[in-house]
C-alpha cells in the first residue's frame, strides 16, 4: 500500500507555511542527540548535510568520489532558475510554479512544485551569502538568462559553470561543519545496504573503497541522496560513477520507485563518435538562446554547413515551435531532432546530428560577446571534437541526462520506509514527467537547505525509535547478504568483460526505452534483460579480491544493479500507455507527432513494490489532484 | 594506432611500485586518454588480470577526479585540458607513453595512479569558507558586487582541486590551489569580514599537511587545466602578510 501523501490541506499558496507551522520541532538542546546518516555529498546531500549540522544534528556524510567536492552536481553548466523577477519581465512565484507543472507536462504534483517555487528565492540569496560568484551586469546587480520552456528570464549562472559553483558553496558549508567536528565525513565510500529496525531505517552498511572493509552504521534517520541512474543506458552525460546501487537497493528492502520510465534526453550533446565511447558530453541549454538548430532541406545532402543556402535549411524547432523556437523544452527539441535525423536529414559522420549553428549570433553580438558568453563551451566542443564553433555549427544530438523517476517521497520527502528520506534527482518529487533546464539545481539545494531541515526534526519528534546498535541482528544480516553479493561477483570468473555487459545492456534498453517506445520494443526488452542478467551472473569477469583497492568489483557492483533495474524502466514505460513529457509512445501521438497523454487514466504516479527476484513488482497509484491548474495539452507553438 | 604505455603499477602505499609496459592497440584518435585506458582495461580484466586503478568520474574537466601525470606533464602537455579531455588525436601512432600518478609527500598513493588527496579538502575545513549558516541571507540583490571583483572571483573559484598544480611542483608547493580559494572568498563582500582568518588558518593548515615551499618557478600555472593564474599567489602573500601584521597588533 502507498502511504498517505501528506499534502496539506488549505490553498496551493498557504500549504507550505502552514506545514512549517504544523511540523513539530525538536527542542534546541535535544537535536544533538539525534544522529543522521547522508548517503551523497552533491547538491542534495551537501546542503542537507550542511544545514542539518548548523542545526544541531549529529552528522555523518558518505560519497564514492575521493572528496565530496567532485559529485555529479559539479558538472551542471547552464544556471539555476529563482522566480525573484529581477528582470521585471512578469516572473513571480505562480509563473515559476506554472511552468514547471506544464514543462512536467502535468505529472507532477501541485502542491511540492509550487513549495519549489516558493524556495527557489531563499537559495539565490543563501548561494550569493555563501560567496557564489554568480554572474553579474556592470551596476552589481545579479544577471539572468533564459532557458528552455520559460518565457521570462530567470537563470542564474556562473559562466558556464553553474553546478561547480553551487557545489562549491555547498562543499564549502559543509567543510565547515566536517572542521567544527559536526560532519564526520566518509569520502571513497559505497553503500551496500540499507538497515531497517523494526520497519524503520536506522543504518546502513558500507565499503571502504581503499580498503574493502565493510562497515556498519546506524542512526535515527538515513537520507539518500544518491543522484540520478542516466548510466542504465550506456552512455549519458552522467559521470561514469553514477549509479543506481542505493536507490535499487532501498527498493529492494521495500521503498517504492516511482515513475522510472520518466528519462530526460537532453537535445545539446557532442554525437556519438565510435564504440569506444565511456560518455556523452553535453553542450549547455543555454546555446540555445543563441544558437540556430537546423538540418538540411534534402536528404543526403553532402555540402559544407557554409556551403548550404539559407533557402536551402531547414530551421525546424524555429518552423515548427514559432514562439518558443530554439528554446522549445527539451523532450520536444529532443523528439524533433531524431525525426529529422530518423527521416534522413541529419548532419556528420553517422547520420545522427543536427546543426546547432552560431553565425547569426556572431554577426549581430560580434566574436568576443560569444566568447563572453559562451567560450568555455566552444573550447570544450574543440576539445572533443576538434572542431572550431566560432567557424563552423556545431553538430549536436540528443543523449540520456537525467531521470525525473526515483524513488516515492510524500510532501515531508519521506519514502514509505519510515525514516528513509530522499533528496534531489534520487526521489521523483517534483518534475513530473520532463524536467524544465536550471530546475534540478534549484530542487537539490531546495531539498537539501529548505525541506529537510524542517521534515526530518518532524520525524524524530513522531516516533521513539532511536538509533539501535550497530550489534543489533539486522545489521549482521545486511553485512552478510553485502558480502555475500561481492562474493560471488568475485567467483564468477566468466570471460565477459563487464563494460562489454554494460554496452550491451546500455544498447538495448536505449533502442527499446530511449526517445520513442512501443509496445512490442518493450516487451522485448523485458524478454531480454532477465537473458543478459544470467550472462552477466554467469559469465563476466570480476578480477582481483575483495580486500583493497578493486575498480573491476566496484563497476561491476553498480552493472549488476542496472541488470535488475533496467527491467523495472521496461515495465514502468511499458505499463503507461500514453505518451507524456519525456516518455514517448509511438502508439500515443497527435495528428501533428505531439505527445498525447491520456488524462483519464495516467494521471497517476507509478509507485512500483519489489516483491522478491524474479518477481513482477506490484503498482501503486497515487492520484495526481490537481486544484491550481488545468490540465491541458501542451502547446509551444 | 598502436602504443606502448608504461604504467606506474603500485599494490598500496606500503609496497614498492615500478613501471609495466603495455601495448595499447586498436586506438582511435577520437578517444580520450581515460578511453584509451579503458581499452588497456578491458583487455586486462578479461584475461583475469587486475586493471590499473586510476581515477575519474565526469570526464568532462571539471569534477578534478583525474590525475595522471603522461610523459612528465601532469594531465599530459596539451593546455588548459585535462587527462579526461585530453584526445588521442595528439599522439602519435607507434609512440611510448609514460603514465605516472601525481608524485608529491603530501599525496601518497593508494593504488597505481590513484592518490589520497584528502590534504586539500582538510585545508578548506580550516576556513575555506564563508560562516553564512542556512537561513540568514539578505536579498541577494542587497550586495551589489562590482563586475570586475565578481569576474576576478569566479577566475579563482574556477580551480578544480585535481592537484595538478602540486605534481607539478619540484617542491609540492600548494600556494596556486590555497590562492585561489583565498582570493574566489577574499574579493567578495560577503568573504571579507572573515578575510584575515581564513587565510591565516589555510595556510597554517598548509604548512601542516606538508606542502612545499613556493619559490615561484610558475610550473603550476603552466600546468593547471583551468589557468589559475600566479596572481592569486602574489595576491595571497599580500593579504597574508598583511593579516600577521594584523593579528600581532592585536595581540599586543
Ligand atoms: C552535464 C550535466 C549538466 C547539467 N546542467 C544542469 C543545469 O544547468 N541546471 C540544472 O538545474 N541541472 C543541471 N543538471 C542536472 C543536475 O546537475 C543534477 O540533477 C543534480 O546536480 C543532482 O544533484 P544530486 O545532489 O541529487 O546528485 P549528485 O550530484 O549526482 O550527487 C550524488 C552523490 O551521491 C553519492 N553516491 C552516489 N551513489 C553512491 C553510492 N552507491 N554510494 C555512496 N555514495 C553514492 C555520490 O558520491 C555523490 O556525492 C545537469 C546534469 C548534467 C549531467
Ligand atoms: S574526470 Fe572529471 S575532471 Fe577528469
Amino acid at each position: 500500500m502507498l502511504p498517505d501523501s501528506k499534502i496539506p490541506s488549505g490553498p496551493l499558496a498557504s500549504k507550505w507555511e502552514r506545514h512549517k507551522f504544523d511540523l513539530k520541532l525538536v527542542n534546541p538542546a535535544n537535536k544533538r542527540k539525534f544522529e543522521v546518516i547522508v548517503v551523497g555529498s552533491g547538491l542534495a546531500g551537501a546542503s542537507a548535510s550542511a544545514t542539518l549540522a548548523e542545526l544541531g544534528y549529529q552528522v555523518k556524510c558518505f560519497c564514492y568520489q575521493d572528496s565530496p567536492r567532485r559529485a555529479h552536481s559539479i558538472a551542471a553548466q547552464g544556471g539555476i532558475n529563482a522566480a525573484k523577477n529581477y528582470q521585471n519581465d512578469g516572473d513571480s512565484v505562480h509563473r515559476l510554479f506554472y511552468d514547471t507543472i506544464k514543462g512536467g507536462d502535468f505529472r507532477a504534483r501541485e502542491a511540492n512544485v509550487h513549495r519549489l517555487a516558493e524556495i527557489s528565492r531563499n537559495i539565490i540569496d543563501q548561494c550569493a551569502a555563501q560567496g557564489v560568484p554568480f554572474a553579474r551586469e556592470y551596476s552589481g546587480y545579479l544577471a539572468n538568462r533564459s532557458f528552455g520552456g520559460a518565457q521570462v528570464s530567470r537563470t542564474f549562472y556562473a559562466r558556464g559553470q553553474t553546478g561547480q559553483q553551487l557545489l562549491l558553496g555547498a562543499y564549502q558549508a559543509l567543510s565547515r561543519q566536517i572542521g567544527l567536528g559536526k560532519v564526520q565525513m566518509f569520502p571513497r565510500t559505497e553503500f551496500q545496504e540499507l538497515v531497517l529496525v523494526d520497519g524503520h531505517a536506522k543504518g546502513i552498511i558500507v565499503r571502504d573503497l581503499n580498503t574493502g572493509a565493510l562497515s556498519r552504521h546506524a542512526a535515527d534517520a538515513v537520507v539518500l541522496a544518491t543522484g540520478g541512474y542516466c548510466p542504465v543506458f550506456y552512455l549519458s552525460t552522467n559521470a561514469v560513477g553514477c549509479n543506481v546501487t542505493a536507490a535499487y537497493r532501498a527498493h529492494k528492502q521495500g521503498a517504492h520507485f516511482a515513475n522510472p520510465c520518466y528519462t530526460q534526453i537532453h537535445p545539446t550533446c557532442i554525437p556519438v563518435s565510435g564504440d569506444h565511447q565511456s560518455k556523452l558530453t553535453l553542450m549547455s541549454e543555454s546555446l540555445r538562446n543563441d544558437g540556430r538548430v537546423w538540418v538540411p532541406l534534402k536528404s543526403g545532402d553532402q555540402r559544407k554547413p557554409w556551403d548550404i543556402p539559407e533557402g536551402e535549411r531547414d530551421y525546424f524547432l524555429e518552423r515548427k515551435y514559432p514562439s518558443f523556437g530554439n528554446l522549445a523544452p527539451r523532450d520536444i527539441a529532443s523528439r524533433a531532432a531524431k525525426e529529422a535525423c530518423d527521416a534522413g536529414l541529419g548532419v556528420g559522420p553517422t547520420g545522427y546530428g543536427v546543426y546547432l549553428d552560431f553565425a547569426d549570433s556572431i554577426k549581430r553580438m560580434g566574436e568576443p560577446s560569444v566568447r563572453e558568453k559562451y567560450g568555455n563551451l566552444f573550447d570544450m566542443y574543440e576539445r572533443i571534437t576538434g572542431e572550431n564553433a566560432y567557424r563552423q555549427p556545431m553538430r549536436i544530438y540528443p543523449a540520456p541526462h537525467y531521470t525525473m523517476g526515483g524513488l516515492w517521497v510524500d510532501y515531508n520527502l519521506m519514502s514509505n520506509v519510515p525514516g528513509l528520506f530522499v533528496l534531489g534527482e534520487a526521489n521523483f518529487s517534483d518534475h513530473g514527467a520532463n524536467r524544465l533546464g536550471a530546475s534540478a539545481l534549484m530542487q537539490g539545494l531546495a531539498d537539501g537547505y529548505f525541506v529537510i531541515p524542517y521534515t526530518i526534526g518532524h520525524y524524530f519528534a513522531s516516533h521513539t525509535q532511536h538509533k539501535p546498535s550497530t550489534t543489533h541482528d539486522a545489521f549482521g544480516h545486511s553485512e552478510t547478504q553485502a558480502k555475500a553479493r561481492i562474493d560471488r561477483l568475485l567467483s564468477i570468473k566468466g570471460n565477459r568483460s563487464i563494460r562489454s555487459m554494460h554496452w550491451e545492456l546500455g544498447r538495448l534498453v536505449w533502442e527499446k526505452c530511449g526517445m520513442a517506445r512501443d509496445r512490442a520494443g518493450l516487451e522485448e526488452a523485458i524478454a531480454t534483460i532477465p537473458k543478459l542478467r544470467e550472462e552477466f551472473w554467469h559469465n563476466v569477469s570480476v578480477p582481483g579480491e575483495a580486500k583493497g583497492v578493486n575498480v573491476a568489483l566496484e563497476q561491476a557492483s553498480r552493472v549488476a544493479d542496472f541488470m535488475e533495474f533496467a527491467e523495472l524502466l521496461c515495465r514502468d514505460a511499458l505499463h503507461r500507455e500514453e505518451s507524456c513529457g519525456g516518455h514517448f509512445r509511438t502508439e500515443y501521438q497527435t495528428e501533428d507527432g505531439e505527445a498525447l497523454r491520456n488524462d483519464e487514466d495516467f494521471a497517476y504516479v507509478a509507485a512500483w513494490e519489489h516483491q522478491g527476484e524474479d518477481k513482477a513488482p506490484a503498482l501503486h497509484k497515487e492520484a495526481l489532484d490537481y486544484q491550481e491548474v488545468k490540465m491541458t495539452q501542451r502547446s509551444y507553438k | 594506432m598502436n602504443l606502448t604505455l608504461k604504467v606506474w603499477r603500485q599494490k598500496n602505499a606500503d609496497e614498492p611500485g615500478q613501471f609495466v609496459s603495455y601495448q595499447a592497440k586498436g586506438i582511435s584518435q577520437d578517444m580520450s586518454f581515460l578511453e584509451m585506458l579503458d581499452v588497456v582495461n578491458e583487455s586486462l580484466m578479461t584475461e583475469g588480470q587486475e586493471p590499473i586503478a586510476f581515477d575519474s568520474d565526469c570526464r568532462e574537466g571539471i569534477c578534478g577526479t583525474c590525475s595522471v601525470v603522461i610523459n612528465g606533464a601532469p594531465h599530459g602537455e596539451q593546455k588548459a585540458t585535462t587527462a579526461c579531455q585530453l584526445h588521442m588525436r595528439h599522439f602519435n601512432d607507434g609512440e611510448t607513453i609514460t603514465i605516472e600518478p601525481w608524485r608529491a609527500k603530501p599525496f601518497p598513493v593508494i593504488r597505481d595512479l590513484r592518490v589520497d588527496r584528502s590534504a586539500f579538502d582538510r585545508i578548506i575545513q580550516s576556513g575555506g569558507f564563508i560562516s553564512a549558516s542556512t537561513g540568514g541571507a539578505p536579498d541577494a540583490n542587497a550586495i551589489p558586487i562590482p563586475k570586475p571583483d565578481a569576474d576576478t572571483a569566479m577566475d579563482a573559484a574556477q580551480c578544480i582541486g585535481c592537484g595538478a598544480c602540486v605534481a607539478a611542483c619540484k617542491n609540492a608547493s600548494a600556494m596556486l590551489f590555497v590562492s585561489a580559494k583565498v582570493s574566489h572568498l577574499g574579493v567578495l563582500p560577503q568573504g571579507k569580514v572573515e578575510k584575515d582568518r581564513r587565510v591565516l588558518a589555510m595556510v597554517n593548515q598548509m604548512d601542516k599537511e606538508g606542502f612545499g615551499n613556493c619559490t615561484v618557478t610558475g610550473s603550476c600555472e603552466a600546468a593547471c587545466p583551468k589557468e589559475i593564474s600566479l596572481d592569486f599567489i602574489s595576491r595571497m602573500n599580500r593579504d597574508y602578510a598583511a593579516a600577521v601584521v594584523k593579528s600581532a597588533w592585536n595581540q599586543s
